[in-house]
């Protein structure tokens, strides 16, 4: 006898949630089962580094839907534990507490996780990540006026969590191992732009800076000891140096992984009846002649979560995104589209001393690849459009103020 | 709890009761409404909340924000009554207010 459809979804945070959410608006009648470690329902993380951090969040805000939204829709959520090993011969799952459950399709939604350091002190006390609701009340405890926090790492978690903060009255030093921060993931324009408005915000910045040690005093962390002999007292030490996908689960049931869980534009994985969405994933990107990437951000978790869904429910997929997403510190609102892969020139279109400002990567033929948009949002979704269309733009009328981006979108 | 109508692209219809205080676009999401994606979960970041106000309602809705305004201005979409549906705080006046969906929001 068959059993009943039936969707698992391994991992309940944006995607997963997302990925239920859809499958239902979408028409999927079977089960829908979406299991997460967390003892939460499916949450919003983005807030944990800002208006959460600042307690200018309420706990109801922060999920990603009411809690009555599950058991009207027909969602079973299996909280506080996870899935542990995938049988795809038999489209099964076993979960934490030994039990199986068979599935029609399986979406793994299994996020990624704080990179570790690996310097020594790096596991004391008072060492601390951010990645769920429980870290950011661990960091929030640790931010009163005048205590001392220590982040390494001058990634966007990092900035945000500085301006944060910063707000809170914690005095703050960054400790970025490259030459500038955010030199991962940006332009040295923003980068530039973004260092010189944590300076004024009374962030210390500190570049080119190893870390040798964690210090402790009392089994506790109490500072950090730079390679270059230099040591920084702390009361908390945040280590943001990015995040590395959960693909044991998928590794171990025999699919191809590299950074990540490799995905089809229907965010199938090489077995029909498995899916993988979110941050564990490596996925095609056509608007970049389909080349791979990992993308850790909400606007992709939602994307790979229709693209699941849709392809579950026999529906066409979504139109493709230009990959975005975006961050707030201090007053500054920042967004970012595209990806810039093989830029040859930046182009700064109005004026970073105002405040307001966007900085436009283009290829050698003057492709518009990506774009970083400060307090400036047409130019935002002006530059996404051309993004979108592949537009060719002369630098100088990019840079023109005087020409409406608008004009240019066709 | 005021009543908001939501109406998709093809005409199917959503009546909901929403909270006092929350967005019209957490109405939607909240009762898994097609249609508004909310991408950004309500920060006016995204644009992915695009709604038509009724004109009947639009005295009432109130008048965007510059951000706001810009942003909804690229939809490929856009209208006189376009408005971001996160940047509508649902009040009592609010009570029988209409909103269409336009066919995409990407």
């Amino acid at each position: 006898m068959s059993q009943p459809p039936r969707i698992i979804i391994a991992g309940a945070g944006h995607a997963g949630g997302s990925a239920a959410a859809f499958l239902r608006q979408y028409g999927w009648q079977g089960e829908i089962v979406l299991v997460g470690e967390e003892s939460l329902p499916p949450y919003q993380r983005p807030p944990l580094s800002k208006a959460w951090l600042k307690g200018e969040a309420k706990a109801e805000s922060l999920a990603l839907r009411p809690p009555h939204f599950y058991e009207k829709q027909a969602i079973t959520l299996r909280l506080g534990t996870r899935v542990t090993g995938i049988d795809r011969a038999a489209r099964q799952v076993r979960l934490g507490d030994g039990s199986t459950l068979d599935y029609t399709a399986l979406i793994l939604a299994t996020g990624a996780h704080a990179r570790p350091l690996t310097v020594p002190g790096h596991d004391l006390p008072g060492v601390l990540a951010l990645r769920n609701a429980a870290d950011a009340d661990a960091l929030q405890a640790a931010l009163r006026p005048g205590q001392r926090l220590v982040i390494i790492g001058g990634g966007y978690i990092g900035l945000e969590v500085a301006a944060s903060a910063r707000a809170l009255g914690a005095d703050v030093t960054v400790i970025e191992r490259e030459a500038r921060v955010l030199a991962r993931v940006a332009g040295p324009e923003l980068s530039g732009f973004l260092a010189a408005a944590h300076a004024a915000h009374g962030v210390r910045i500190v570049c080119d800076a190893g870390v040798a040690e964690i210090l402790a005093q009392d089994g506790r962390a109490a500072g950090v000891r730079l390679t270059d002999g230099a040591a920084i007292a702390a009361d908390a030490v945040l280590v943001g140096v990015g995040a590395l996908p959960n693909e044991a689960l998928a590794h171990a049931a025999g699919l191809p992984c590299h950074n990540g869980i490799l995905v089809d534009m229907e965010a199938r994985t090489e077995d029909a009846a498995i899916f993988a969405i979110g941050d564990c994933t490596c996925r095609p990107l056509p608007h970049y002649d389909h080349r791979r990437h990992r993308l850790e951000s909400v606007p992709n978790a939602i994307e790979q979560a229709k693209q699941a869904a849709a392809a579950i429910c026999g529906r066409p997929g979504p139109v493709p995104e230009i990959p975005w997403f975006w961050s707030d510190q201090y007053d500054l609102r920042l967004q970012m589209a595209g990806l810039a892969f093989d830029t040859a020139v930046s182009v700064v279109r109005g004026d970073p001393r105002a405040g307001s400002f966007c900085v436009f990567h283009l290829d050698v033929h003057d492709r518009v690849l990506a774009l970083e948009a400060v307090n400036a949002p047409a130019d935002f979704m002006a530059g996404r459009q051309l993004v979108a269309k592949g537009a060719r733009i002369a630098p100088g009328a990019l840079e023109d103020s005087g020409i409406d981006l608008k004009s240019l979108t066709g | 709890m005021p009543l908001i109508t939501y109406i998709e692209h093809n005409g199917r219809e959503h009546k909901v009761e929403v909270p006092l205080g929350h967005s019209v676009m957490q109405g939607a999401v909240d009762n898994a409404i097609p249609g508004i994606d909310a991408d950004c979960g309500g920060e006016c970041a995204c644009a992915t909340c695009h709604v038509f106000v009724d004109p009947a309602w639009l005295g009432r809705t109130g008048t965007p924000d510059a951000q706001e305004k810009s942003m909804v201005s690229f939809a490929s979409t856009a209208q006189a009554n376009s408005r971001l549906a996160c940047q509508i705080q649902v009040t009592a006046a609010l009570d029988g207010l209409v909103v269409r969906m336009p066919e995409a929001q990407h």
